[in-house]
């Protein structure tokens, strides 16, 4: 049996500041998450330089919390993962400059991880039977990708969002029907009261690209009867609009997951980011896997999130592989999945 | 005492080794590369020139601000992953003071000064008094015409002269020009810019003065809140005077 691997893993991309430790890419020994988001929740959404002042004023005391509360040391630690992007690349930049740092001065190896990777990794550590290949939906409020995980690190797009991101369609549709920010978990809690089949939303389709998505007019179609509603007088039900929004997401991320699906023949699909823990797409995933006679994996609700845990899992399969980053490893905003 | 001293506020990136006032090595690129692709390379550069061990470093110094908010992102991470890394203190160093440093022990007046846009510069004025740094105005966002009037004030009488550094003096050397009234000269592109070994010459100062902070600790001082606070404030502030005012109404 090979030596464990202890991987510390940073994570800034975008409002939370994490830091976690990983034994061999499955097994969490800690996994600290600090949020910024009441501070966001302020402005109604991210703000790029205040998410970057906090990362700062956090990572240290992150990064110490998640040492103590794996119970080891920097002398414990073989190598040091950290997300160089795609996300905000100043909020990035703090977690990579961190990590360098550390792993230089404790001559540590350095590994950068794509954020997309580390979601769809998130799914290694609590399925530990779980291996590619297999498809997965990344969803989140930056994110919406359709991936056939061909092998460890080994990546194909097979959809992406054309427009607004999932997540992001959640947040606007959720400020303009006045529950506000972040719009993923209140629409999701709203939409329990409300009747998914009251509104017949668009499903929106990409002309010539059956796996890609687009939210934008789904978004204005929202937008659009709200308006409609104002005009003619008629009173707004916020749950049936927010029920009915959300099944027009939802049978579309399914619609798509199961096409692929049926392609490329996978036995195992797995859901992954923020939006991932919606109730309704996990139920509607999960039973749409169960008529296809496949087995359906989503993380905890905490692995869904932006978090470090994932990125360690990640981390680990590119050490075994022998990929290390250098010490000019840059943030990379906007950096595509399978990328280096 | 041995330390490594960063400086990544503005556009030069830099980085020195210094020994008891002896700089061992030191690094300065002034370039388009970000300083996140060069720093700490440089970094490890000069470690591995000098044979340094980081775990011999006693503290990490950093120009902590003012400059280019991801630019002192970087340095202060960088020195902040260090400083947990090794368990080290750091040294918070303004970034003004250390480029007043680079006229170490000069009779001048010293006013380094960062282009901060919107028509202002972060400055400051300094003078020396054998080896202590005087702080004649503290380094703080300034219109230039308010501080070219303060410069006026500070030398006027005094015979010592002014020397203007800093990228601020390049973008508002026509305008300094024409408005200063007393003696000046503008400094010579080896002693113009942020450098590390001035950060470290700064550093032992404060560190004798007792000033070390944790790494944990350690932030970066902007000297300017960030866009999105300020236009809220500015908002809150009419929405504030605009509720005063119904009651009257």
């Amino acid at each position: 049996m090979d030596k464990d691997v202890r991987i510390l893993a940073i994570e800034s991309s975008c409002d939370e500041t994490a830091a976690a430790v990983v034994v061999n890419g499955r097994e969490v020994l800690s996994n600290i998450i600090s949020s910024q988001i009441d501070i966001h929740t302020l402005y109604g959404g991210v703000v790029p330089e205040i998410a970057s002042r906090k990362h700062i004023e956090r990572i240290n005391q992150v990064i110490r919390e998640a040492l103590a509360a794996a119970a080891v040391t920097l002398d414990d630690i073989d190598a040091v993962g950290v997300t160089y992007g795609p996300g905000l690349v100043g909020a990035l930049l703090v977690g990579v400059a961190e990590a360098k740092a550390i792993a230089w001065a404790r001559q540590l190896p350095l590994i950068g991880v794509h954020h997309i990777e580390g979601h769809i990794s998130a799914n290694y550590i609590e399925h530990k039977n779980l291996e590619p290949p297999f498809g997965c939906l990344v969803v989140s409020g930056g994110h919406t990708h359709l991936v056939r995980v061909r092998d460890y690190g080994e990546y194909e797009i097979l959809g992406r969002t054309c427009d607004d991101a999932a997540g992001e369609a959640f947040d606007k549709v959720a400020r303009a029907i006045g529950l506000g920010y972040p719009g993923g978990p209140k629409i999701d809690r709203v939409s329990r009261e409300g009747d998914p089949l009251a509104i017949d939303f668009p499903r929106g389709k990409v002309r010539g690209s059956e796996y890609d998505f687009s939210f934008s007019g789904l978004k204005s179609a929202v937008l659009n009867y709200l308006n409609e509603c104002r005009m003619k007088g008629t009173a707004v039900r916020t749950a049936d609009v927010a029920a009915s929004f959300q099944k027009a997401v939802v049978d579309v991320l399914v619609e798509h997951s199961m096409h692929a699906v049926e392609e490329y023949g996978f036995t195992e699909f797995a859901i992954a980011g923020g939006v991932a823990s919606n109730s309704a797409l996990r139920l509607a995933m999960e039973e749409a896997c169960t008529k296809k006679g496949i087995a359906f994996y989503r993380p905890s609700p905490v692995l869904c999130t932006d978090n470090a845990a994932m990125i360690g899992a990640a981390a680990y399969y590119e050490y075994r592989k022998g990929i290390r980053s250098d010490y000019s490893l840059n943030a990379v905003p906007n950096l595509q999945l399978g990328e280096r | 005492m041995k330390i490594l001293a960063i400086d990544s506020s503005g556009m030069p990136a830099s980085a020195a080794i210094a020994e008891d006032d002896r700089i061992l090595a030191e690094y300065t690129v002034c370039f388009k590369k970000t300083h996140s692709q060069t720093l700490l390379p440089m970094i490890d550069a000069i470690s591995g020139m000098i044979d340094l061990d980081p775990r011999t470093l006693d503290a990490v110094a950093v120009a902590g601000g003012p400059g280019s908010f991801t630019g002192l992102r970087i340095g202060s991470a960088t020195a902040k992953g260090i400083g947990l890394a090794l368990n080290k203190p750091l040294v918070h160093v303004p970034t003004l003071e250390a480029m007043a440093c680079n006229f170490f022990g000069s009779s001048r007046i010293l006013c380094p000064m960062m282009d901060a846009r919107r028509s202002q510069v972060f400055a400051g004025i300094y003078s020396f008094s054998k080896d202590r740094l005087e702080v004649l105005m503290d380094q703080r966002p300034v219109p230039v015409e308010e501080l070219a009037e303060e410069l006026n004030k500070l030398a006027a009488g005094t015979g010592r002269g002014l020397v203007l550094l800093g990228d601020g003096a390049e973008v508002y050397r026509t305008f300094l020009e024409e408005n200063l009234t007393v003696d000046y000269d503008f400094a010579p592109p080896n002693l113009n810019a942020q450098r590390a070994s001035s950060v470290a010459v700064r550093a032992f100062q404060l560190i004798r003065e007792g000033r070390l902070q944790t790494a944990e600790e350690h932030c970066p001082d902007y000297l300017r809140v960030s866009q999105a606070e300020r236009v809220r404030a500015e908002k809150g502030t009419a929405a504030r005077t605009a509720d005063s005012a119904a009651p009257g109404r």
